[in-house]
């Protein structure tokens, strides 16, 4: 059975960057912006990627903010790490131990530490759940678990699997 | 390009600064890719064009045309928010075929002579993911 609106928030934002892509709130365009986001909505179920669960709002901007936030600084520590030269850096790879298992937010924390300059998301083993990162200023090891762990992955447990 | 005279001078200043930052973000960006020397150093250096870089050009988008229309425009968000949803999986899939290539070297070369090379790499853990 085919669920006409299976992720409602989804559909919402798609039709809203309809809207936003065409720059108006007619009628019309929000009934074409109505249709690209059913048929987007159908897509998106046909990949299975589980139910979307509640959508916390709250938590949603504190998380935006923070990564918001931080890779703005990462942004500055790596423009100055390749405009001055540092002898003593040290580039490598940590693993970090994920008790995180859903999809979405899996996904979610991948997108989050590689679009932040100087993290890299590098391999997942989903068995153990072990994140291989490359860090390319890795003063210490632990401040780094520390990062991922408490303020992302807490943040995303509450916002997906709470 | 042909309204940009009617640009007030203090908004056109902005506009111009902003956009000077964000395309300096971006060159430093593209500098770091030629100085630095490994792979995996060098992969770090192209995201400041596609996180500060392209958010501080937006920026200034959104001013110049905020100013020129005299109402908000705010769809050039949408630049950002689908840059950063988009690029980081190309990074993910230039470093994982990195990791699959360094991995299937060594292999190959610990093979042939057998001597414990120092290496930077983490230990292939033959059955992850990539094999897959």
């Amino acid at each position: 059975m085919i669920r006409l609106i299976p992720h409602p928030f989804l559909g919402l934002a798609l039709l809203a960057l309809w809207l936003l892509l065409t720059q108006s709130v007619s009628p019309g365009q929000i009934l074409l912006g109505a249709a690209a986001s059913l048929i987007g909505m159908q897509a998106y179920a046909a990949l299975d990627a589980g139910p979307s669960g509640r959508l916390r709002v709250r938590l949603i901007f504190k998380l935006a903010g923070l990564v918001a936030a931080d890779i703005a600084r990462s942004n500055l520590a790596v423009a100055a790490v390749i405009l001055f030269r540092q002898p003593d850096r040290v580039a490598g790879f940590i693993r970090v131990p994920i008790a995180l298992k859903n999809r979405q937010a899996l996904a979610m924390l991948a997108l989050i530490v590689t679009a932040t300059p100087g993290t890299l998301w590098v391999d997942f083993d989903r068995r153990n759940g072990t994140l291989l990162l490359h860090v390319l200023d890795l003063v210490d090891e632990e401040v780094w678990v520390r990062l991922i762990k408490d303020r992302y992955e807490a943040l995303l447990m509450e916002i997906f699997e709470a | 390009m042909i309204q940009a005279p009617d640009l007030p001078l203090w908004w056109s200043l902005i506009v111009g600064l902003l956009v000077l930052a964000g395309a300096g973000m971006t060159l430093v960006g593209s500098v770091g890719l030629l100085r630095l020397h490994t792979f995996f150093d060098r992969v770090h250096a192209p995201t400041l064009g596609s996180s500060l870089g392209a958010v501080l050009i937006v920026l200034a988008s959104i001013v110049c045309f905020s100013v020129l229309r005299t109402r908000l425009s705010i769809h050039e968000v949408l630049i950002v928010l689908l840059i950063t949803c988009t690029t980081p999986v190309a990074f993910m899939l230039l470093a994982r075929s990195a990791l699959y290539r360094a991995r299937a070297e060594r292999s190959a070369k610990t093979s042939e002579t057998t001597d414990a090379e120092p290496s930077d790499l983490p230990p292939g853990s033959g059955d992850s993911d990539l094999a897959r």
